[in-house]
């Protein structure tokens, strides 16, 4: 008994002295990186940590900076809260700068003089903004892009340049990675920004001038300015900044300048105790991570490896990777000699990215270049001679294949015979010409930020049992860096289940374990005609927003109920027939199908507008919106409005809207066919359905379009010989060209197509989602679209007809059906105890008719 | 009049001094709300049949001032009772009045008794 007490008193004793201390300057991305890998290990047990921050917070992530500009929130970005570093026994001393190193007694000293030892020295200074020496930098109104510090410091002038003027413009010095990010971020702060490039070109080492061109287009169309070529002589100002100076009469007015011309090292510590330095500055490390004192250390940017600085965080994770093996002694893991160096920009708004060798001559190998600068597009691969290996590429535009590229060129993976299917593809068509993730072998690295493979990602699927992209970031974290790798993990999970034969769950919300379309058959099937019943048979709680309109749209779509039997789980809108607009009040919209209206109905709606005094306006539909009605106004309104032959025109509901048509060969000289009886009898016959989002329709009299019939959901052209149909069109936010269903059909046929088309949609799609992004998510796309509606290749077609056809018989107005029934009606009203209107609601006048006043 | 977010603020059951008599019952729809007046103010008072339970707040959405929470949808998150405005779905607790996704202010909530056929509200003034 004794001699067991004795015995662990020993052992501990001996244990402390046997401890050794690692001692880290630096609590950035890399320096906290190395303390997550560490703790991770059951060898941490030997050491006592101690970390420096000279930032007065605990680490956070500065590859998503810019996102402090949005949301303010500098918790959002810590790495990990103060308590984790506790939880893991590591000493986190912020705010404290570590001023020297003293090798000898192998001690730093820190700013407040206290003097610490250490057996390992771990440097994790990362690097500083380089400013360079251009007169006046030191004007107020100069900032570098950093810290957070930086961040808010921009912020808050910014605030005072806005207070004074409305146009302040601030620039940018340096166009690269960093400077484009930059000049987003002052865009999105309201200020005019102007991007100043010294070299010719934008993004120098990452892109050839041509992709530079055509990204310096899109730039410039999203209102980024662009000065390539300039030198900055001097900056301009009495005290605070109000220009730059070229040279020659050449000025840029600015209120504020931000400098991103790269990055220096800070190896100052290095320098002051002889650790061997890059002649352009860096602290020399091999590739065990050591300095030329091997119990010091030195990872991330501030580290000279292969003479070079690697200004990205995945280089800097490997570094402190490496590191922490060497001091546990597990002396096999060391540096690989090659650093990828590829790049995705993020944020901006515009996809580039570059990987491998961008552009060289061409005695190094044969490239392939697509480029169409009417769609800001430009692709370049670079390829061996013998055509076998991909060097490397440019995508400017469209980033999407950027991961498989990529991953093709870190794999070494043999080209298919043509090569340029690679980037101009046989996409649309359903798949690429090589392949998805699963070809990649297992040890392809998908995640270079944590250096995670596809195996272990695949892996965390199969065999641990994670089914979504959360759930596999948690488990091995893949993507919780810069999350460029995010697209390719969401396929490999997908994929993955797939092999399970499982698919990915898109549950709605919290209340249903389902999605739209498994909800749908379940409605259906159990037939289920009330929310409550739903909710208490299939979900769980007691509903949300999402949930309760989705189930109305259900209920809509397979029953034909109109909005007013279930009022309260149905959309704002819905609810009271109208759309509800700024200032509570209501719009109204009755249908002008086709876009065809009389004089006696033009003057019929003039004179109710007029005797409601509603502002009026023709919507982009063809039809006519009487604005600024209020609650208690809606049936009045509508009572009169039925009165004079009018019916709902459906604006608020998850429905068609209109068919907007041309005026056809009924008075055009170039129409082949009626468009405009076309329109009306179509617009008739999908009245009132309600599908997972609003959808649209058009009709054009010939190829001319002038009813831009290819930018809506559906859409006829008359044609010699026929009908053109096209499906999956949209305006709107993403505009996206219909694509074509069937060709020179007559006018039945298209109209079936067309029918099968929306029911396929309508029970298939999942919620908001207009025909255009589910065709583009449809797999197979249109060609498998067509074996549906037009091949039958499921089976379902007569279904699809019949249930079109029971919408089309049970139409209804449901707002004849509102002014008739007395209980609906009682809902029109504001207060519940009182007859009076809400005093809310103020107008102001504007252009002889009326708007709400401005939101205060 | 332009409202005034000042006018709310929210009572406890502990401090009602008025209980105001706001309607019947039967005028409420089920599981919806509506809106009522009382002196200047606005509130919104819902009926959340499936939990056997009334709340009560503010009307106006502090958003962008419109006085619409009465048309919103009810629901709930993590057994939190919650309203979505009807503009633009900001969410808030019928219980604590709290902002659910966001940053907004929190809206005021008042107690809410049945009686018989008719609801009252609770005011401390
Ligand atoms: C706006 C922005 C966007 C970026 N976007 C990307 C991107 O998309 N992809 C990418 O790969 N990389 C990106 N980067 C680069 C990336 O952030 C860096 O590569 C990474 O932060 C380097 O980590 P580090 O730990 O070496 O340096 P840092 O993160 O700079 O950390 C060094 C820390 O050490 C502290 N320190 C320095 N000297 C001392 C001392 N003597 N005593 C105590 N503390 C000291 C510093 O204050 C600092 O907190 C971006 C950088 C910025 C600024
Ligand atoms: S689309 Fe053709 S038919 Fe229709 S208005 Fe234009 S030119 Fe005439
Ligand atoms: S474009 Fe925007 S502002 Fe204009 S009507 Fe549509 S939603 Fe409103
Ligand atoms: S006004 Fe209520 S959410 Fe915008």
């Amino acid at each position: 008994m004794f001699y067991t007490y004795l015995y662990v008193i020993l052992l501990s004793s001996l244990k402390s002295k046997l401890m050794k201390t690692i001692i880290v300057v630096g609590n950035g991305m890399v320096g906290y990186k190395f303390c997550e890998k560490i703790a991770a290990r059951e060898e941490s047990e030997n050491f006592k940590i101690i970390v420096f921050g000279e930032e007065p917070r605990a680490a956070y992530d500065r590859v998503h900076l810019s996102e402090f500009f949005g949301n303010r929130d500098a918790k959002a970005l810590e790495l990990a809260p103060m308590s984790w570093y506790t939880e893991n026994k590591i000493e986190l001393i912020v705010n404290e700068r570590v001023t020297d190193i003293h090798r000898k007694t192998k001690t730093v000293t820190t700013g407040s003089d206290k003097e610490y030892t250490y057996d390992y020295l771990v440097l994790a200074t990362g690097s500083s903004p380089f400013v360079p020496a251009i007169n006046g930098v030191e004007k107020e109104g100069v900032f570098v892009y950093r810290t957070i510090e930086d961040l808010e410091a921009m912020l808050n002038y910014a605030e005072k340049i806005k207070a004074k003027k409305s146009n302040g413009r601030a620039a940018i010095l340096g166009g690269g990675l960093l400077g484009l990010e930059a000049g987003k971020a002052v865009m999105d702060m309201g200020l005019e920004p102007h991007v100043v490039e010294y070299a010719p070109k934008l993004m120098p080492r990452q892109l050839d001038s041509r992709s530079s061109n055509v990204l310096q287009l899109t730039l410039e169309n999203m209102g980024i300015n662009i000065h390539s070529g300039k030198a900055t002589n001097r900056i301009l100002g009495n005290g605070a900044i109000t220009g730059m100076d070229f040279g020659e009469d050449d000025t840029l007015e600015v209120d504020m300048l931000v400098i991103s011309a790269g990055i220096r090292p800070r190896d100052e510590l290095g320098k002051t105790c002889n650790l061997e330095m890059g002649i352009r500055g860096g602290i020399v490390v091999n590739d065990r991570m050591q300095t030329s004192d091997p119990n010091i250390f030195a990872i991330g940017e501030v580290a000279l490896y292969n003479q070079m600085i690697y200004g990205l965080v995945a280089p800097g994770y490997e570094m402190a990777e490496v590191a922490v093996n060497q001091i546990i002694e597990s002396f096999e893991i060391v540096m690989r000699p090659e650093i990828d160096m590829s790049t995705k920009l993020k944020l901006i708004g515009v996809d580039v990215a570059s990987f491998g060798i961008p552009y060289m001559p061409a005695d190094k190998g044969l490239s392939i270049i697509y480029e169409n600068k009417t769609k800001g597009l430009y692709k370049r691969i670079n390829v061996s001679h013998d055509g076998k290996t991909l060097l490397g590429g440019i995508m400017v535009g469209d980033a999407e294949d950027y991961s498989i590229l990529h991953q093709m060129y870190l794999n070494n993976i043999p080209l298919p015979d043509n090569a340029e299917e690679l980037i101009v593809g046989a996409r649309g068509e359903g798949g690429s010409a090589f392949g998805s993730a699963m070809d990649l072998p297992d040890t392809a690295v998908i995640c270079s930020c944590e250096a995670v493979t596809k195996g272990a990602v695949c892996c965390s699927v199969i065999d641990d049992g994670n089914e979504t992209v959360k759930e596999v970031a948690k488990a091995t974290k893949a993507t919780t860096g810069c999350g460029g790798c995010k697209p390719m993990v969401a396929d490999l999970v997908k994929e993955s289940l797939k092999s399970l034969g499982k698919t990915v769950k898109e549950s709605i919300c919290e209340h249903f374990d389902y999605s739209r379309q498994e909800l749908f058959d379940i409605v259906k099937l159990k037939n289920i005609h009330d929310y409550d019943q739903l909710l208490d048979e299939v979900g769980k709680g007691h509903g949300c927003e999402v949930c309760k309109p989705l189930a109305a749209s259900i209920f809509a779509s397979i029953y034909n109920e109109t909005a007013n039997r279930q009022e309260t789980i149905q959309d704002s809108n819905d609810r009271y027939l109208a759309n509800i607009q700024r200032n509570g009040t209501y719009s109204v919209v009755p249908r002008v199908a086709g876009g065809e209206i009389s004089p006696k109905q033009l003057m019929a709606m003039g004179r109710i507008a007029k005797k409601y005094d509603l502002y009026t306006k023709i919507t982009g539909g063809q039809r006519i919106d009487m604005f600024g009605a209020k609650l208690h106004e809606l049936p009045l309104i509508w009572e009169e409005l039925i009165a004079e032959g009018f019916e709902t025109g459906q604006a608020y509901g998850k429905s068609l809207r209109t068919v907007k048509s041309c005026v056809g060969s009924t008075w055009c000289r170039y129409g082949m066919d009626e468009s405009v009886s076309f329109a009306i009898e179509i617009e008739n016959r999908y009245k009132g359905i309600r599908s997972p989002h609003k959808f649209k329709g058009g009709v054009s009299g010939c190829i001319r379009e002038c009813a831009e019939a290819r930018g809506k959901d559906f859409g006829f052209i008359a044609v010699e010989g026929g009908w053109n149909v096209y499906v999956g069109g949209n305006g709107g936010a993403t505009p996206r060209h219909a694509e074509l269903l069937a060709e020179k059909v007559d006018k039945e046929t298209a109209i079936k197509y067309v029918d099968r088309f929306m029911m396929f949609y309508i029970k298939t799609a999942p919620p908001l989602t207009r025909t255009a992004a589910w065709l583009d998510k449809l797999e197979g796309g249109i060609t498998y679209l067509k074996n549906v509606v037009i091949n039958d290749s499921l089976g379902i077609v007569d279904e699809l007809d019949t249930d079109m056809q029971n919408f089309v018989d049970t139409y209804k107005c449901e707002w004849k059906e509102a002014v008739e029934t007395p209980e609906i009606r009682e809902r029109y009203t504001h207060f519940i105890n009182s007859d009076e209107t809400d005093d809310n609601i103020e107008f102001v006048s504007l252009r002889e008719q009326k708007m709400p006043k401005e939101w205060a | 009049m332009i409202a005034n977010l000042s006018t709310y603020e929210s009572v406890q059951p502990d401090n009602v001094k008025v209980w105001f008599k706001a309607g019947p019952a039967s005028k409420f729809p089920k599981n919806g709300g509506a809106c009522i007046k009382y002196k200047d103010k606005q509130i919104a008072i819902f009926n959340f049949t499936r939990q056997a339970t009334w709340y009560a707040c503010q009307n106006l959405c502090p958003h962008k001032m419109e006085m619409v929470l009465s048309r919103g949808m009810i629901g709930e998150e993590d057994m939190q009772p919650k309203v979505a405005c009807p503009l633009h779905k900001n969410t808030f607790s019928l219980k604590t009045g709290k902002n659910l996704n966001g940053s907004l202010d929190a809206i005021a909530t008042y107690p809410v008794k049945v009686e018989g056929e008719f609801v009252f509200v609770g005011f401390s003034e």
